[in-house]
């Protein structure tokens, strides 16, 4: 209802632009979404995080009741109470190491990866010549499944630190570096006009045009490259490693412990999810100007 | 200001300079006294021809476009080109503009032969074209980088164009004719001497483009720019320009050219207005623009 309701607005303004009657009256961006009222049928941020919550809360209910009335044998699939006296054991110490160990590793190699990207990403997408010399070699090294980096990069790296973030920094170039690429090349050539005809120096029409206008291209191509950071970051634990949830979960497998393997996993579904909505926030607060379609218009802001 | 001066005030010296550095030398030195100026009267050809355009030939593929096309603006004054889809009106102004160098011919701007984009001329496109993550005002001051603090040229700019209230606003809250209205102020920001308009209210409705038009006249009245302005809009044409000129197409070139004397402000009632928009018509008749 409230999507329809919205979508016919913006289509009727965009007819008469000179008729747009609330859009017109002065007032600070933020204040637009913060004032109206909650449209009919639109969820609050409490609402939508209880309707996000309730079919995993379900599924683990099953899990439970399953287990306790023996449905499944609780040694292959634990019920989530034993998942949590799992972690309970290990103690908060221990996982906020192996939890600390995991994400800085991803930080790391988030970093390494995703400034390359960027950069080669951004010479790409603006220069010819370099889109001809660099792409095809980089879309043949994208192939490459990841697991097929692990011996090379533990024959030159050795089995310590540097192998693991370089891992992750390989996973998470490509998706940055494609959205970068595909960003600059899609900017809208009537926006570059204008920029040529106030005679921008090229290195400010990057800055100031071609980066701004590629954002919404790049901020993707981030969070899906921090998405893959995890994954990385999992696969280079799961060789050889001392800390960290990728150990945790070979652990788990060498001492026969269904329930470490699921803590592990629940952990690693809960810091997914909370870098990548942190990343979603970053993206909406440094693309709030952008004018597209938002199923979330006209709901108050959480 | 004498011809030169003004032609001094616009050397290409600032061109070549980083546009951060530029801000304050593109139009801070010479606007003051073109803000302060009275409108003088918009007479054609009493002074240098600010702009001459003469197009030999402009191709397409094989396609001849314009054909030899000769025209002069004098400071102040407004000429409109219309005529046929596809006998090159916008492609004349985008090579007025220094968007396209792929012809033969020439473009003078005070004189000086010009080959690239420059900032004595201010285009108006079809379209808004506002950086969507840009305030109304870092829009209208873009060229000058930006700056921090706000440049008291760009409050006097928008309240010419009626949007005193939303420098802060963003362009997807401005409606069409508003974000219209900051591009030509916009347009305005680096101090002109010439204004190229590609069917600029051909986009909003009727009243606002009755209101845009007046909002048009005002400035270059004030700003004393030359104006040169594509349009499909017979009314408009008749309602804004100094002169107006029928283009035929195939090659594209000037059919015709009607001066426009009447007073302004000039209303679609009137009888001279009648009797302009027919001869344009006829002009447009016998340039197998239409019919």
């Amino acid at each position: 209802m409230s999507y329809f309701s919205d979508w016919l607005d913006v289509e009727v303004m965009a007819e008469f632009p000179a008729t747009r009657p609330a859009r017109d009256r002065p007032r600070p961006p933020n204040v637009e979404r913060a004032a109206v009222p909650a449209a009919a049928g639109a969820a609050s941020p409490w609402q939508a995080a209880w309707l996000g919550s309730l079919l995993p809360l379900s599924v683990l209910a099953l899990a439970e009741i399953a287990a306790r009335l023996g449905w499944v044998s609780s040694t292959l699939l634990p019920p989530p109470s034993d998942i949590v006296r799992a972690l309970l054991e290990l103690g908060w110490r221990t996982v906020s190491l192996h939890v600390a160990a995991s994400s800085a590793r991803v930080a790391a190699g988030f970093a390494i990866g995703a400034g390359l990207a960027v950069a080669l990403g951004s010479l790409v997408g603006l220069s010819r010549v370099a889109r001809l010399v660099v792409d095809p070699g980089l879309q043949a090294l994208r192939a490459i499944p990841s697991l097929a980096w692990v011996p090379l990069l533990l024959l030159w790296l050795g089995i310590d630190e540097a192998p693991k973030v370089a891992m992750i920094a390989i996973g998470a170039f490509f998706p940055v570096y494609m959205g970068v690429a595909s960003g600059f090349r899609d900017v809208d050539r009537k926006l570059v006009e204008v920029a040529r005809m106030m005679r921008l120096s090229s290195f400010a029409l990057v800055r100031r045009v071609l980066l701004p206008a590629a954002l919404p291209s790049v901020m993707t191509g981030l969070r899906n490259g921090l998405g893959l950071a995890w994954m990385f970051m999992v696969a280079a634990e799961l060789i050889a490693a001392t800390r960290g949830l990728g150990y945790l979960l070979t652990d788990g497998r060498e001492t026969g412990r269904a329930d470490l393997v699921l803590a592990a996993i629940v952990l690693l579904a809960i810091l997914g999810k909370l870098s990548d909505t942190g990343m979603a926030r970053l993206e909406r607060r440094l693309l709030a100007w952008r004018d597209a379609f938002d199923p979330d218009a006209g709901r108050p802001s959480p | 200001m004498s011809a030169r001066e003004r032609l001094f005030g616009h050397r290409p010296v600032a061109r070549d300079m980083p546009v951060d550095a530029c801000g304050c030398d593109c139009g801070a030195a010479s606007s003051p006294a073109r803000f302060a100026a009275p409108a003088p009267p918009a007479v054609a050809g009493v002074d240098v021809p600010v702009l001459d355009v003469h197009v030999t030939d402009k191709r397409y593929g094989g396609r001849r476009v314009l054909g030899d096309v000769r025209l002069q603006l004098a400071a102040g004054e407004v000429v409109s080109l219309v005529g046929a889809s596809g006998c090159g009106k916008s492609t004349l102004l985008r090579i007025v503009a220094g968007l396209d160098r792929d012809y033969t011919g020439s473009v003078r701007l005070d004189g000086l032969a010009q080959s690239a984009p420059s900032r004595a001329i201010g285009f108006v496109f079809q379209e808004p074209r506002l950086f969507p993550w840009c305030k109304v005002a870092d829009n209208v001051a873009f060229e000058a980088g930006g700056a921090p603090r706000r440049d008291p040229r760009v409050d006097a700019l928008l309240q010419e164009v009626g949007l005193a209230d939303r420098a802060d606003a963003l362009p997807r809250q401005l409606s069409g004719g508003q974000a219209q209205r900051v591009a030509l102020a916009r347009a305005l920001y680096g101090a002109p001497r010439v204004l190229l308009l590609d069917e600029p209210f051909s986009a909003v409705d009727a009243f606002t483009r009755m209101r845009l038009q007046a909002v048009l006249l005002a400035l270059v009245r004030r700003h004393q720019v030359a104006a040169l302005l594509v349009t499909h809009d017979i009314d408009e044409a008749v309602t804004l320009s100094d002169r107006i000129l029928v283009l035929e197409a195939d090659p594209g070139r000037v059919r015709e050219e009607i001066a426009v004397a009447a007073a302004r402000p000039r209303r679609p009632e009137g009888a001279d207005f009648a009797q302009l928009r027919a001869q344009v018509l006829h002009a447009l008749h016998s340039a197998h623009a239409i019919g």
